[in-house]
C-alpha cells in the first residue's frame, strides 16, 4: 500500500505531461500557422509586424474566390443529398428486413473502407467511360466539372451519414415506434413526429460530417474536376506541394476557422438537444455526444459491425 | 381456414420488406451506379492495355500491369509505404494510449474539455494541417528561427521520410485516440479494484485487466490509422516533397503524369485488398465490441 | 359475459424454428382483468403483442369485439398498450405524450385539452404535465405510460409487465391503483406478468403459460388452490410435491411404504404427484390430540426459518424431500426446535393430484 501511495501522484504527473505534450504537438502547428497569417512581411520565416495585408489579398484573388464558391456549392449539394439518401438507407437497413439486405449492407460500407485513391481512380475511370458511352449514342460530349465532383461525393459520403444515423437508430427503444403505431400513428406520422425528432442529432451529425468530409476532399476531386471547377482544397493543394508562401497562410487560417466554427456548432447544436432531453446526468451525456460523430467518423467503429 | 392464416403472416411479412427495400432503393441504385459499377470499371481497366500515346486500349486483355504490381519499382513502393504505415501506426499507438487513459481517468466535466480538445485538431481540415506542419518545418520556419536564434544549425527535416512520419501520425493519431479512449472510458474500473484486492500491483492490474479489457480499442485504432497510412498521398506529397514515392503518390503518377491507366488500376485493385484484408481482421478482432 | 373483448383461436406463433405460442385457444371477457402469467419466454409477452398488432400470428384467428383482425396494423385497432419500458417518448412532454394518440385520431384540439387534463387528473399527475419523461420519477412514468393507453378510452388495455421496473412497496400501492382503476373505468384489462403475487391479486382469472402453451385458466383461487398441473403448482406460491403411486380407490403408497388418504387419485398402480401447499400442514406433539380423519406423517425438524408473520419448517418425514410446513407467528402455535420429533399433519381433501 505505502509503494502505491508513493508512485500514484508521480504516474498520475508523468501522465498529465506527456497529455499535455499531445495537446502542446496538435496545437502549435495549427497556433503558429494563424499567428504568423497576420504577418505583413512576403518572406515567411521573417516577423515584422501584425497586419491583415494577407486576407485582403485574399478576398482579391479571383481564383480563390471561384475556388471558395465551387467548394461550397458541391458540398452544400453533396450534403443535402447525402444526408437524405443516407438516412434512408440507415433507416431501411436498421429497421427492416429484406432479401439482399446483407450485399446492400456491404456495399453501403465499402465506401469507408475504400482507400481515396482508389475511390478517385473509380470516379474518373466511370466517368471517362460513361462520357465516351453518352456520346457514342447521343452525340452529346459531358465534360468533368462541378456536377461529377458533386456526384463523386455524394458516392463516398451516403456511406458515413448512414453509419452515424444507424447508430443513432440502434440506440433508439424500439418500443417508441411500436408505441407510436399503437397509438393510432400511421407508418409516415410515426417516421414524422417520433423516428425522425430522435435521430435528428445523429442526422445533423451525419451533416456535419459530409460536410467536412467534401470540405475537406482533395484527392477524388482533384481526379473528377474540369477547368473551372477547381475547388478550394485543390487549389491550395497545388500551391502547398510547390511553396510556402503567406498567402496559402492567410488561406489556411481562414479554413482553420471555418473548421472550428463547423464543429462549435454542431457541440452548441447537441448541447441543446442534450439539453432537451432533460438535465440527468448531463456530465456523462456530454462526453459521450461529443464522442458520437467522432465515432461515426471513425465508420468503422460503428456498434453495428456486425453486418460485415 | 389455417392454411388462409399462414398466408397472413407472411403477406406482412412481404409487404413490411417491399417496404423496407423501397426506402433505401434510391441509395442502394445510387450506390450500385456511382460506386459498384466504377469498382468493376477499375477491374476491367486493369486488364486492358496501354497504347503508345498513352491511352488505354479496351481490348488485347492481359495480366501483364498485375504482373508488374509484384516487381521492381512497384514492390519497393509498397514496401517502403507498408513500413512507414507500420510505424506511423505504432507510434502513434505509443503516444495515444496514455493519453487516452489519462483523459478516461479525469473527472466526467474535465474529461468533456479534454475530449473536445481532441476533436477541434480532429475535425479541422487535414490539408490546413498537414500545411501548417510543412510551415512549422520548413527551413525558413518558426522551428528553424528558433534553432538559429540560439546558434543553432536551421532545421532540415523537411522533404525526408522523417517529415512525412510526423505528419502522418500528426494527421491520424485522432483515429486511435478516439477508440482508445471509448474502450478505457467504457471500461468497469471496479474490475481493476478488483484486481488491487486480490493482491495484484497497481502495474499488474493494469497488465492483467486494463491493457487486455482495451484490446479492441487497440486493434480498432491501429487499423484506422493503418489504412489511411498505407494510402497517404496528401502528406507525403506536402512533406515528402514527392521525392521517394509512396503508394499513393506513386498511383495518383499512373493516371496523371505516367497515363498508364491499366497498371494504376491494377496497383489501386491491389491496395483496396489489402485494406480489405486489413478491415476483416479488424472485425474478427474485437472490432465488433466497440 | 356478454360478448367477448378478444378471442384467439388456435394461435400459433413461429420465430424461425422457435414456437414461440403453440395452438393457443383464449377468450377474455368484456370488462374482464385478465392476466398472462407465466416465467420469462413462456409466449406470454408475444401473445400480447399480437393482439396489439406488433407481430401477426403464423396460425390461428384473432378477433377483438367479434371483428377479425387479420393483417390490421397497430393503429387500426382499437387497444392501447402499456409497455414494459413505458416507451414514452423522451422529446415530448409529458402532456403532449397523452395527447398522441388523440391527436393521431384528428380530435378536437380543444376536446384534446379536455381529456388530457382529466386523465392526468386521474392518475395525480397534473402538475407535470409540463415536464419531460426523463425528469420524472419511475412511479410517475408508469402512470403517464397508463394515461396515454387510458385517455383514447380504447377497448382493450394491454399491459406488457407495467410495474416490472418499480420497486417493491411503489409496485404493491400501484396494484391496488390499477384494480381500483379498472374497475372505474371498466375496460377489459390483459395483464401480462411473471410475478404470481400481481396476478392472484389483481386478476378476475389468470392464464398461465410456459413454453409456449397455456396451461391452466382460472380465478386466483382456483389456479392456486386446485394446480392440475406440476407446472402451475410449482410456479405459483411454495409447495410440495410428492411422488406416490395409487394403490386403491382414494388411497396413495407413498415412497416410505405409508398409504395415505387422497380424493380420487386415479387408476391403480398409477404413479402420480400431490401437491400440498405449506400452510395447509399443521406440526403437532407426539403426545397431542389430532384431528380424527387427518392424514399424519411422523418426522423430525431439520430446518427452522423465522419470516416475521409466519415458521417455515423443514420436516424429514423418510421421503425424498422433507416437507416444508408453514406455522403463522401467532401465540397460541406453539414452535419447534430443531431436531425435534413431531407429527406432521393434513386434511386429505388439501392434497391435489397433478399432472407432470
Amino acid at each position: 500500500m505505502n509503494e502505491g501511495t508513493a508512485t500514484r501522484p508521480l504516474v498520475d504527473r508523468l501522465l498529465a505531461a506527456h497529455g499535455w505534450l499531445v495537446y502542446l504537438f496538435f496545437y502549435a502547428p495549427i497556433v503558429v500557422l494563424t499567428v504568423f497569417s497576420f504577418n505583413d512581411n512576403s518572406r515567411v520565416g521573417v516577423w515584422t509586424r501584425p497586419s491583415l495585408r494577407w486576407y485582403g489579398e485574399m478576398f482579391r484573388n479571383d481564383d480563390i474566390m471561384r475556388a471558395i464558391r465551387n467548394t461550397l456549392i458541391v458540398a452544400a449539394v453533396s450534403t443535402v443529398v447525402s444526408v437524405v439518401l443516407g438516412t434512408a438507407a440507415a433507416i431501411s437497413m436498421e429497421r427492416f428486413r429484406f432479401r439482399g439486405q446483407r450485399a446492400m449492407d456491404g456495399l453501403l460500407y465499402l465506401p469507408i473502407i475504400i482507400p481515396d485513391v482508389t475511390m478517385a481512380v473509380m470516379m474518373l475511370l466511370f466517368f471517362v467511360q460513361a462520357f465516351d458511352l453518352l456520346e457514342g449514342f447521343t452525340g452529346i460530349r459531358l465534360n468533368l466539372g462541378l456536377g461529377t465532383i458533386s456526384l463523386a461525393h455524394i458516392a463516398f459520403n451516403i456511406s458515413y451519414v448512414a453509419v452515424v444515423v444507424r447508430a443513432r437508430l440502434a440506440g433508439m427503444d424500439p418500443h417508441l415506434t411500436e408505441a407510436a403505431a399503437d397509438l393510432y400513428a400511421t407508418p409516415w406520422q410515426t417516421f414524422r413526429r417520433v423516428t425522425l425528432p430522435l435521430i435528428m442529432p445523429g442526422v445533423a451529425g451525419g451533416a456535419l460530417l459530409a460536410l467536412t468530409l467534401s470540405l475537406d476532399d482533395v484527392v477524388v476531386t482533384s481526379f473528377v474536376t474540369g477547368p473551372g471547377s477547381t475547388t478550394l482544397p485543390v487549389y491550395v493543394f497545388g500551391l502547398v506541394r510547390r511553396e510556402v508562401s503567406p498567402l496559402i497562410n492567410a488561406v489556411s487560417t481562414a479554413m482553420l476557422l471555418a473548421s472550428i466554427l463547423l464543429v462549435g456548432v454542431s457541440l452548441g447544436f447537441q448541447r441543446r438537444s442534450g439539453a432537451r432531453q432533460g438535465p440527468s446526468d448531463e456530465d456523462e451525456g456530454d462526453a459521450n455526444d461529443a464522442t458520437t460523430p467522432m465515432v461515426g467518423h471513425l465508420g468503422r467503429v460503428g456498434a453495428d459491425a456486425g453486418g460485415m | 381456414m389455417v392454411a388462409e392464416s399462414v398466408d397472413l403472416e407472411t403477406r406482412a411479412e412481404r409487404a413490411e420488406s417491399r417496404r423496407g427495400l423501397l426506402i433505401g432503393l434510391p441509395t442502394y441504385l445510387y450506390l450500385i451506379l456511382f460506386f459498384a459499377v466504377p469498382l468493376v470499371i477499375v477491374l476491367v481497366y486493369s486488364f486492358a492495355t496501354r497504347t503508345r500515346t498513352g491511352s488505354t486500349a479496351l481490348s488485347d486483355w492481359n495480366l501483364d500491369s498485375w504482373a508488374r504490381v509484384f516487381q521492381g519499382p512497384a514492390l519497393e513502393v509498397s514496401i517502403r509505404s507498408l513500413i512507414l504505415a507500420a510505424v506511423t501506426t505504432l507510434l502513434s499507438l505509443v503516444l495515444s494510449y496514455p493519453f487516452a487513459y489519462w483523459i478516461a481517468t479525469r473527472p466526467a466535466r474535465l474529461r468533456a474539455i479534454l475530449l473536445v480538445l481532441v476533436m477541434i485538431p480532429f475535425w479541422s481540415n487535414f490539408l490546413v494541417r498537414t500545411y501548417a506542419m510543412k510551415f512549422l518545418m520548413g527551413s525558413e520556419g518558426p522551428l528553424s528561427l528558433i534553432s538559429q536564434l540560439f546558434g543553432g544549425p536551421p532545421v532540415r527535416i523537411l522533404f525526408t521520410q522523417w517529415a512525412v512520419l510526423i505528419g502522418l501520425v500528426y494527421g491520424y493519431m485522432p483515429f486511435m485516440i478516439l477508440p482508445l479512449y471509448a474502450a478505457l472510458e467504457r471500461m468497469d474500473w471496479s474490475l481493476v479494484e478488483a484486481a488491487r484486492d486480490l493482491y495484484a500491483s497497481g502495474w499488474t492490474a493494469f497488465r492483467k485487466v486494463t491493457l487486455p479489457l482495451s484490446m479492441p480499442g487497440v486493434v480498432a485504432g491501429s487499423v484506422l490509422v493503418f489504412i489511411p497510412a498505407l494510402g497517404a498521398y496528401v502528406t507525403p506529397a506536402i512533406l515528402g516533397g514527392g521525392r521517394t514515392p509512396l503508394l499513393g503518390d506513386y498511383i495518383v503518377q499512373q493516371f496523371l503524369q505516367a497515363r498508364n491507366w491499366p497498371y494504376g488500376a491494377a496497383l489501386s485493385m491491389a491496395v483496396m485488398v489489402v485494406m480489405l484484408i486489413a478491415t476483416v481482421f479488424y472485425f474478427r478482432k474485437g472490432g465488433r465490441t466497440l | 359475459m356478454s360478448r367477448p373483448a378478444v378471442e384467439l383461436v388456435g394461435i400459433t406463433k413461429r420465430f424461425g424454428d422457435v414456437v414461440a405460442v403453440d395452438d393457443l385457444d383464449l377468450t377474455v371477457g368484456d370488462g374482464e382483468f385478465f392476466s398472462l402469467l407465466g416465467p420469462s419466454g413462456c409466449g406470454k409477452t408475444t401473445t400480447l403483442r399480437m393482439i396489439a398488432g406488433f407481430e401477426y400470428p403464423t396460425e390461428g384467428t384473432l378477433k377483438i369485439h367479434g371483428e377479425e383482425m387479420g393483417l390490421r396494423p397497430p393503429n387500426e385497432r382499437p387497444v392501447n398498450t402499456v409497455f414494459q419500458s413505458y416507451a414514452l417518448f423522451p422529446h415530448m412532454t409529458v402532456a403532449d405524450n397523452v395527447a398522441f394518440g388523440l391527436q393521431m385520431r384528428k380530435v378536437p384540439s380543444a376536446e384534446i385539452e379536455a381529456r388530457v387534463k382529466r386523465v392526468l387528473d386521474q392518475v395525480q399527475l397534473r402538475h407535470r404535465a409540463d415536464a419531460k419523461p426523463s425528469q420524472l420519477s419511475g412511479g410517475q412514468r408508469q402512470r403517464v405510460a397508463l394515461a396515454r393507453a387510458l385517455v383514447n378510452e380504447p377497448e382493450v388495455l394491454l399491459l406488457d409487465e407495467p410495474l416490472g421496473a418499480l420497486d417493491l412497496k411503489l409496485r404493491q400501492n400501484m396494484q391496488v391503483e390499477l384494480k381500483e382503476l379498472q374497475n372505474r373505468v371498466g375496460i377489459t384489462f390483459i395483464y401480462v406478468t411473471h410475478d404470481q403475487e400481481e396476478a392472484l391479486t389483481m386478476s378476475d382469472r389468470i392464464g398461465v403459460m410456459d413454453e409456449g402453451k397455456l396451461l391452466q385458466v382460472g380465478t386466483p383461487e382456483e389456479i392456486y388452490e386446485g394446480p392440475r398441473s406440476r407446472f402451475v403448482a410449482d410456479f405459483i406460491g411454495d409447495i410440495n410435491l410428492i411422488t406416490a403411486t395409487v394403490s386403491g380407490p382414494d388411497r396413495v403408497r407413498l415412497g416410505n411404504g405409508q398409504e395415505i388418504e387422497v380424493r380420487s387419485p386415479g387408476p391403480v398402480g398409477e404413479e402420480v404427484t400431490l401437491a400440498l401447499r405449506p400452510e395447509r400442514l399443521e406440526l403437532y406433539d407426539l403426545d397431542e390430540p389430532m384431528p380424527e380423519n387427518h392424514t399424519k406423517l411422523r418426522g423430525k425438524v431439520i430446518r427452522r426459518m423465522y419470516y416475521g408473520d409466519a415458521y417455515f419448517y423443514d420436516v424429514e418425514v423418510g421421503l425424498d424431500h422433507p416437507l416444508e410446513v408453514k406455522e403463522e407467528n401467532r401465540p397460541d402455535v406453539e414452535t419447534y426446535d430443531m431436531g425435534e420429533e413431531t407429527v406432521v399433519c393434513w386434511d386429505p381433501a388439501a392434497v391435489n393430484v397433478v399432472t407432470d
